[in-house]
């Protein structure tokens, strides 16, 4: 379709040019064929499908926290790359890095695009289960999805809670040792926790016994790589926070992606 | 805000005010959804809602908690986390008017127009991506993020507090043991979620909001979220001070605050109390009353409950999943039976066996 005006004539020439053509594979989207081209034959794009019920398309009834929630992830990655130039996971260097970061880094609202839309996420993922239940989006054949879901929510408040250490202020060494303590009262794991007295073995022939879950020995301790929150507790964070969850979650999300289009889109009435 | 009225709400509130009333909002919300959510109904309480903060805001204190950086995102979860409440169950009241009335959900009316991914989806985030990017870089240019003091392990701060999605956990914590609230209940919430798909067998209300055709469990999953964890956040947020003790909205969070803590465990009522005898010496003997109590409330209720009230729902999901339903029902329902025990009779332990770390 050729476009009027001078302008126009630009944009026809520049969509025709070699160029343009071996990026886009296809003409410019503005013929049915050409629209449903640019979903098929774009790596990111074809994620969706080429149609979808207009029901689905109402920001009312998706409240579009999906989407925001991955947009928030993505936005996370990035501004989380970009604070790794300038932050080192040992207690010397931790603070003294993040206070370098917001004293001297030009431009410097890395820190607080990775914060607040670290908070922005935790709220748009409860959401997103929210709108998902209340439209029984979780029903067959959509139940595997729900949970791939409810993974992916844990994992959220697991990247968040390692991240919340990595400042090494009061704030986060005393958050995190608030919430690991819970780990010491594991059942059976954790040196307070019920049951853990139980696991023992003889040490000698009428000599007594040795308790094996203790406190160097328990599931906090595994956590924390000690008996406090110290220097190896940020590494494991720093770890977990940068490598492992993340990769986890991106591949928990390409299956959650995929599992939507198989399991026939987004969810609308039968 | 009148000091008389900043005085009566300090000393009104308390952990037990609190909660009653945050239970009773959410029956009443509930039941009068189609009245509430009408646009004109809901904008007044919107407005009543922004008068309350508007008020509130020369008070240091409330000034003080709402204002703090790292509280932005929860004072606003109270208005988004309102206005999706409203958004889901006034679209909910719209279709349960239309089925009524023989008609499809309003949904189902767009259900078979296909419209195509380019250019409408795609157009549709972008637009919310740009409004989101921009909504981010304004608050980050406004709000520094906070940085404290550097860590200092000989330094504890008072209050301690958990991140704040953890603080419902955390307010369990005044109830419960740790390998309660901090694993048991923790697990189950992730069971009970994942375990919802599978246990839901009403085939109906898929893909439209309903609340007439699925009101068992709407009603137990908002109640979860919005009561349990939500309300329990913001009550950890802005009302647990020093000491964890209950400060009212208005109140300086003084670090001497007593709080007369006077609890008593089901075997000193059952031993000392009620037979008049002293505490028998072997725990299982002591602890016999709350153990069989325990026990029974897991396990002999949930088949009483199969044969009585829930007779139906066990007919129509079987066997495995009734008692996957009543187990983390009961547990739930668990939580707050122990809060109401501590309001009412200062009971601290239900079953109490230091010997173990085993205690409920």
């Amino acid at each position: 379709m050729a476009k009027k005006g001078e302008l126009g004539r630009v944009w026809d020439y520049v969509v025709n040019t070699q160029v343009w053509r071996s990026v886009m594979r296809h003409g410019y989207p503005d013929t049915p064929r050409n629209r449903s081209l640019a979903v098929l034959a774009n790596l990111i794009l074809h994620l969706h499908p080429i149609r979808l019920r207009k029901s689905g398309l109402r920001v009312r009834y998706t409240w579009c926290m999906g989407g925001l929630t991955f947009f928030l992830f993505l936005e996370l990655t990035i501004t989380g790359l970009l604070l790794m130039f300038y932050y080192r996971p040992t207690a010397e260097y931790a603070y003294n890095d993040i206070e370098y970061l917001r004293a001297d880094v030009a431009l410097g609202i890395m820190r607080e695009l990775h914060r607040w839309g670290a908070h922005a996420m935790v709220i748009s993922v409860w959401l997103h289960m929210m709108r998902v239940f209340m439209t029984g989006a979780y029903k067959p054949p959509r139940e595997f999805n729900w949970s791939i879901g409810v993974i992916l929510l844990v994992l959220t408040l697991l990247l968040s809670f390692t991240g919340y250490l990595l400042p090494w202020d009061q704030l986060a060494m005393w958050a995190v040792t608030v919430g690991t303590n819970m780990a010491r009262a594991t059942p059976v794991l954790g040196h307070e926790g019920p049951g853990a007295s139980l696991v023992v073995v003889p040490y000698a022939e009428g000599a007594g016994t040795i308790s094996v879950v203790h406190q160097a020995s328990d599931v906090r301790f595994g956590l924390l790589g000690g008996r406090f929150v110290g220097a190896a507790t940020i590494l494991r964070f720093y770890v977990l926070h940068c490598v492992g969850f993340p990769l986890i979650a991106a591949f928990l999300i390409a299956l959650h992606f995929w599992r939507v289009r198989k399991d026939g889109g987004i969810s609308g009435p039968l | 805000m009148p000091l008389f009225i900043k005085e009566f709400l300090n000393n009104f509130f308390n952990p037990t005010v609190y909660v009653v009333i945050s239970i009773i909002g959410f029956v009443v919300m509930m039941a009068t959804y189609r009245v509430w959510t009408k646009p004109r109904i809901a904008m007044g309480l919107l407005a009543l809602m922004v008068l309350f903060f508007i008020a509130s805001w020369s008070d240091p204190n409330f000034n003080k908690i709402v204002t703090k950086p790292d509280n932005v995102p929860i004072v606003s979860l109270v208005f988004i986390l309102g206005f999706f409440l409203w958004l889901s169950l006034r679209q909910a009241a719209i279709n349960d008017e239309r089925i009524e009335r023989g008609e499809p959900p309003r949904e189902a009316t767009e259900a078979n127009d296909r419209v195509l991914v380019w250019p409408d989806l795609v157009y549709s985030e972008l637009i919310c991506m740009v409004i989101f990017t921009a909504v981010l870089v304004l608050w980050s240019v406004f709000i520094p993020a906070p940085l404290e003091e550097p860590a200092n392990p000989g330094k504890t701060p008072n209050p301690s507090k958990a991140p704040w999605y953890f603080l419902g956990l955390q307010e369990m914590l005044v109830y419960f043991d740790p390998w309660i609230a901090g694993v048991v209940l923790p697990t189950m919430i992730i069971t009970g979620l994942i375990c919802i798909p599978y246990c839901d067998k009403n085939p109906k209300g898929v893909g439209y909001y309903t609340l007439k055709e699925r009101p068992f469990a709407i009603t137990t999953f908002l109640f979860g979220f919005i009561v349990l964890w939500v309300t329990l956040i913001i009550m950890g947020t802005a009302l647990r001070g020093p000491n964890w003790n209950f400060f009212g909205p208005y109140e300086k969070w003084d670090v001497h605050k007593l709080e007369t803590l006077s609890n008593v465990n089901l075997s000193e009522y059952f031993w000392i109390h009620l037979l008049h005898k002293g505490l028998p010496e072997h725990w299982f003997a002591r602890e016999l009353p709350g153990i069989l109590l325990i026990l029974g409330y897991m396990f002999v209720m949930p088949p009483l409950l199969a044969a009585t009230v829930c007779r139906k729902m066990f007919q129509q999901i079987g066997f495995l999943r009734y008692n996957i339903v009543i187990l983390h029902l009961i547990v739930m329902a668990g939580m707050m039976i122990k809060m109401v025990l501590r309001w009412t009779i200062n009971l601290k332990y239900i079953v109490f066996i230091p010997e173990y770390f085993f205690n409920i």
